[in-house]
């Protein structure tokens, strides 16, 4: 039963295939649509799907807790015993001060990071800077880079390392130099932070010893990384949202176009009904060769053009809309994405390819299929 | 929230199912008001011709109906790091008092599509269309179930605030905001165990007896779906905590993760396969008195009980195996 059912669906499939063959021009024109409509909507999704991920893993490694002085509802400096006036919070298993700025180098118009490291070797004279800082100043170990202090001195720093290139995701504009540097150059008082940083072992302990700090420090807020992390899984989403949108444009052209196709019927194809119809292929068999013609087309659509959306994100770095996606910078890093499927993302393509193309063509096709033999072939 | 591409596919299918049922449920009162089969006037011609279109609408949107409840579930387990508290799908759908219903009517119309799917395969064997009139009844009252969903589901969408840092970036707003409750409670697990073996036993007791003798068809159909509820409370209430390995952790859903080799859906899938099966068995027997359709009624009854009793086997070995094969022993604790 099961055996013969199946073997049924297989000679539809046979004839439904040599039938598509046989109108060339047109099954390859609906298909060049449809792949160019999920290449489209799937790289959105591959991509910033990508780098949300990436977010999320680069975010694992910050601390629990960052916690930043404001002043008239700006950010200011932290004074050093703001870390003695927490004291001992019960959750906390570390707790430091940072000093970290931007710096805007007019040579090559651009920012970079600067972060305070301990292992420089010669505090004053060495730094460690990010391999986009080197590839933009044309750089090496051993070379010098000069750097205008806060009050128009020029300091020289040799470049001691640089930064391994698999972090250059994050580490590209970076540049690590020691403390007592950082200070002269920015001018920056011993006794005071960028800001503090909090380590919690245990995640549920997070936002109580927040709102202690909170208590405690009232000119002070804390920011979680948790709820950091949440911002980005929103924001992500909402550029992917927004891109959806713009492109229900096309989705619907391409509504319309299939529906087009399926209703506008030559005069082959009608006789070609008229002709199984009359050798006793019922109206219900009609439909299922016409269900087969869609899947085949709708399958082998999704395919392709998924596969050509994940080349275009992971070998291509997304050439085509990288710019909206990603923003912009002088110093960009050059990465190369990890490839990453997701089971909803997928799903959710399908949704807003697949399920406009179904609902489309279910009309047209009926009325195909419930011709007259007589009718067409008169 | 609706920004959400994930959400946009979901209200987007609720839409079309929506509007597909709207259709079909206009051509259902015409159908009931004009429909005789002995006539041969142009109307009835018409009216047979569109039932082929009704039923292929409803086979697509019943199907994409299915696939909705899927993507329901797993676009929850990946919003739950958008709220304060919420660890897994649980905290999502307890975000505001629509989720939970949403995801039951959800359920509900799966299996009012899979009983109504069967009715129609039923009706199209006969040479007559007997049953007819009553699909079409059975279609309008599939209708408002559809309509609330889709309501429900925007509702629980639209009233959804992710709690996002704002603009001023970091003020604490979290240590006043309630967190989401990631937890359902169970119930007592000493009784849901006892209640569980005894309704297993008896639902595959009854579909044997349907599927060897052919009588029976409607206490399988009240036993197929008691066991269900009972079987989904009681993952709730104890055999998830064996998957765990967890005395307090009852999520239904986080056993859809990989973290836990995907024994959810050996659970979940044959569990809603037998049930729907089930409860298909009992409709469909009523049917047998009517003349043609009484050989398809003895053939394939016993066919569908026999699926149905396999599934339900997979599912209970499956639940039994991971009671079984857990490092957790509760059974002093409740027993």
């Amino acid at each position: 039963m099961m055996w013969l059912f199946l073997r049924k669906q297989k000679y539809l499939i046979d004839f439904t295939l040599s039938s598509l063959l046989r109108r060339k021009g047109k099954s390859l024109g609906l298909l060049a649509v449809y792949i160019l409509i999920v290449f489209m909507l799937a790289s959105v999704t591959l991509f910033t799907h990508a780098l949300r991920k990436e977010a999320g893993l680069m975010l694992q490694a910050s601390p629990e807790i960052i916690v930043q002085r404001m002043q008239a509802g700006r950010h200011a400096l932290i004074p050093a015993d703001y870390l003695q006036r927490i004291g001992r919070l019960r959750g906390v298993t570390q707790k430091e001060g940072r000093l970290w700025g931007y710096y805007y180098d007019p040579a090559v118009k651009a920012n970079y990071t600067i972060m305070t490291a301990g292992q420089v070797a010669a505090p004053l004279t060495e730094i460690i800077i990010g391999t986009g800082i080197a590839r933009a100043r044309g750089l090496a170990v051993g070379d010098y880079l000069t750097l205008r202090s806060q009050n128009g001195e020029a300091f020289s720093f040799e470049i001691a390392a640089l930064l391994d290139e698999k972090s250059e995701l994050v580490s590209a504009d970076l540049l690590l130099m020691s403390p007592q540097a950082f200070r002269r150059l920015f001018n920056v008082p011993e006794g005071v932070y960028t800001d503090l940083v909090l380590s919690v072992r245990n995640p549920r302990e997070v936002r109580k010893v927040a709102e202690k700090l909170t208590l405690q420090l009232p000119d002070t807020r804390p920011i979680l990384r948790e709820e950091v992390l949440r911002t980005y899984d929103s924001v992500f989403s909402w550029r992917q949202g927004i891109l959806f949108v713009l492109l229900t444009g096309s989705i619907l052209a391409f509504v319309i176009f299939a529906w087009d196709k399926a209703s506008g019927l030559s005069a082959e194809e009608r006789r070609e009904i008229g002709i199984l119809k009359a050798v006793g292929w019922e109206t219900a068999d009609v439909m299922r060769m016409k269900f087969w013609e869609g899947m085949i087309i709708s399958l082998s659509a999704f395919m392709i053009g998924y596969l050509a959306a994940y080349a275009h994100v992971f070998y291509a770095s997304a050439s085509l809309f990288e710019p909206v996606l990603k923003g912009w910078a002088v110093l960009y890093p050059q990465f190369r994405l990890t490839p990453f499927v997701d089971g909803l993302q997928l799903a959710t393509l399908l949704f807003f390819t697949v399920l406009p193309y179904i609902v489309a063509t279910i009309i047209p096709i009926w009325r195909t299929s419930i011709t007259d033999p007589d009718a067409v072939m008169r | 929230m609706l920004l959400n591409p994930a959400i946009m596919a979901l209200v987007l299918v609720s839409l079309v199912v929506c509007s597909m049922l709207l259709l079909a449920s206009g051509f259902a009162i015409q159908v009931l008001r004009h429909w005789n089969i002995g006539s041969g006037s142009e109307q009835q011609l018409v009216l047979e011709r569109r039932t082929y279109l009704i039923s292929t609408l409803l086979i697509w949107a019943f199907g994409f109906e299915l696939m909705s409840l899927l993507l329901f579930i797993y676009n929850a387990e990946s919003m739950s790091g958008q709220f304060v508290g919420a660890m897994c799908a649980t905290g999502v759908l307890n975000v505001n008092g629509w989720g939970w219903p949403t995801l039951m009517l959800k359920i509900a119309v799966f299996f009012c599509g899979a009983v109504w799917l069967a009715l129609n395969y039923l009706d199209n064997q006969g040479y007559d269309y007997p049953l007819v009139k009553y699909k079409y009844r059975l279609l309008l009252a599939i209708l408002p179930l559809v309509v609330a969903e889709f309501i429900l589901q925007l509702l629980h969408f639209t009233n959804m605030d992710p709690d996002v840092i704002t603009s001023c970036c970091g003020t604490l707003f979290s240590s006043q905001a309630e967190g989401v409750a990631a937890e359902v409670s169970g119930l007592p697990p000493r009784n849901m165990m006892l209640l569980f073996v005894i309704t297993g036993v008896i639902v595959i007791l009854s579909g044997l007896r349907v599927a060897l003798r052919g009588r029976g068809s409607w206490w399988f159909a009240l036993f197929g779906t008691a066991a269900f509820a009972v079987a989904l409370t009681s993952i709730v209430s104890f055999i998830s905590l064996y998957i765990y390995e967890h005395p307090h952790h009852h999520c239904p859903f986080c056993i859809l993760k990989s973290g836990h080799d995907y024994i959810g859906y050996i659970l979940y899938v044959p569990l809603f396969i037998s049930a729907a099966l089930a409860m298909s068995v009992g409709v469909l027997s009523s049917w047998r008195g009517i003349p043609s359709l009484t050989l398809t009624v003895d053939s394939i009854i016993p066919r569908l009980s026999w699926i149905a009793v396999m599934c339900y086997l997979l599912f209970y070995l499956a639940a039994v195996w991971s009671v079984w094969a857990s490092n957790l022993t509760m059974v002093e604790v409740w027993l």
